[in-house]
């Protein structure tokens, strides 16, 4: 693949070349993931369920207590990643890292969005069919899948 | 302090057998995640070369799972802890 979207340079940095469009389009969905993240504990939003899966299927009392020693920690990465992309929206040249935690909220968006279509290994992501009413949001998800492997092209080790 | 019944210890014995079977990390094929995304995350969290994590996540496709690594309960507790901070469907369980 000829990446021109993402481009390693020869000091370590990463070229980022995305339009003001699609960079407002990574702003709103970040946003959207972030109120999800932060709202209620008690009742999160099912879309959010790939995102802080069981570790136990076979014993229920052993994944509660993976959950309970666990979830703060997998809830902070997540908003942590988020925090880095938020703060480089704008930037032409990205490190290394601040680039993986692009990747790991393109992914976890994916999760999210992915979950919500109910997304299945038949959806056609690239031409969803235009009157589906999910057509619009089939089309972002596709988005964001063709923007994660021009991430993971450009971090791979040559 | 009270001295225990002896046979209080009796089902400790057993549950450490239990605990001493090694415990596998198995990834489970799901829609979302991309190949190629699988592929990165495994060489990067367990320093596969790119043709292992190719096969484990091509036999996460095909066969629906792959033990992708094992060892004691806290190792393989940890393993499954970074797949999930990367997104990746990931259980643990006994060696079979």
């Amino acid at each position: 693949m000829k990446n021109r979207i993402v481009r390693r340079r020869r000091n370590g940095e990463y070229e980022l070349h995305l339009s003001e469009d699609e960079r407002d389009l990574v702003r709103s969905l970040t946003g959207q993931l972030r109120q999800l993240l932060e709202g209620n504990e008690q009742r999160p939003d099912p879309s959010l369920r790939r995102l802080f899966p069981a570790a136990y299927t076979e014993d229920d009392e052993r994944d509660a207590e993976y959950q309970r020693l666990m979830h703060d920690d997998l809830l902070a990465h997540r908003l942590g990643c988020l925090v880095v992309v938020e703060q480089t929206l704008e930037a032409d040249r990205l490190a290394e890292d601040q680039l993986v935690a692009w990747m790991a909220a393109l992914n976890d968006l994916r999760l999210v969005l992915g979950t919500r279509l109910d997304i299945s290994e038949e959806t056609d992501v690239l031409d969803p069919d235009p009157a589906d009413p999910n057509a619009a949001a089939i089309a972002v998800y596709g988005w964001l899948g063709w923007l994660l492997e021009h991430v993971i092209d450009a971090l791979n080790p040559v | 302090m009270t001295i225990a019944p002896a046979e209080v210890d009796q089902p400790v014995d057993e549950d450490k057998v239990h605990e001493d079977r090694p415990w596998v990390v198995i990834v489970w094929n799901d829609p979302i995640n991309l190949m190629s995304y699988v592929v990165f995350v495994l060489q990067k969290l367990f320093g596969y070369s790119r043709d292992k994590a190719t096969k484990l996540m091509l036999d996460v496709h095909h066969k629906g799972r792959a033990v992708v690594s094992s060892g004691p309960r806290e190792q393989a507790e940890l393993d499954v802890f970074r797949l999930h901070e990367h997104g990746l469907w990931a259980t643990m369980q006994h060696d079979e």
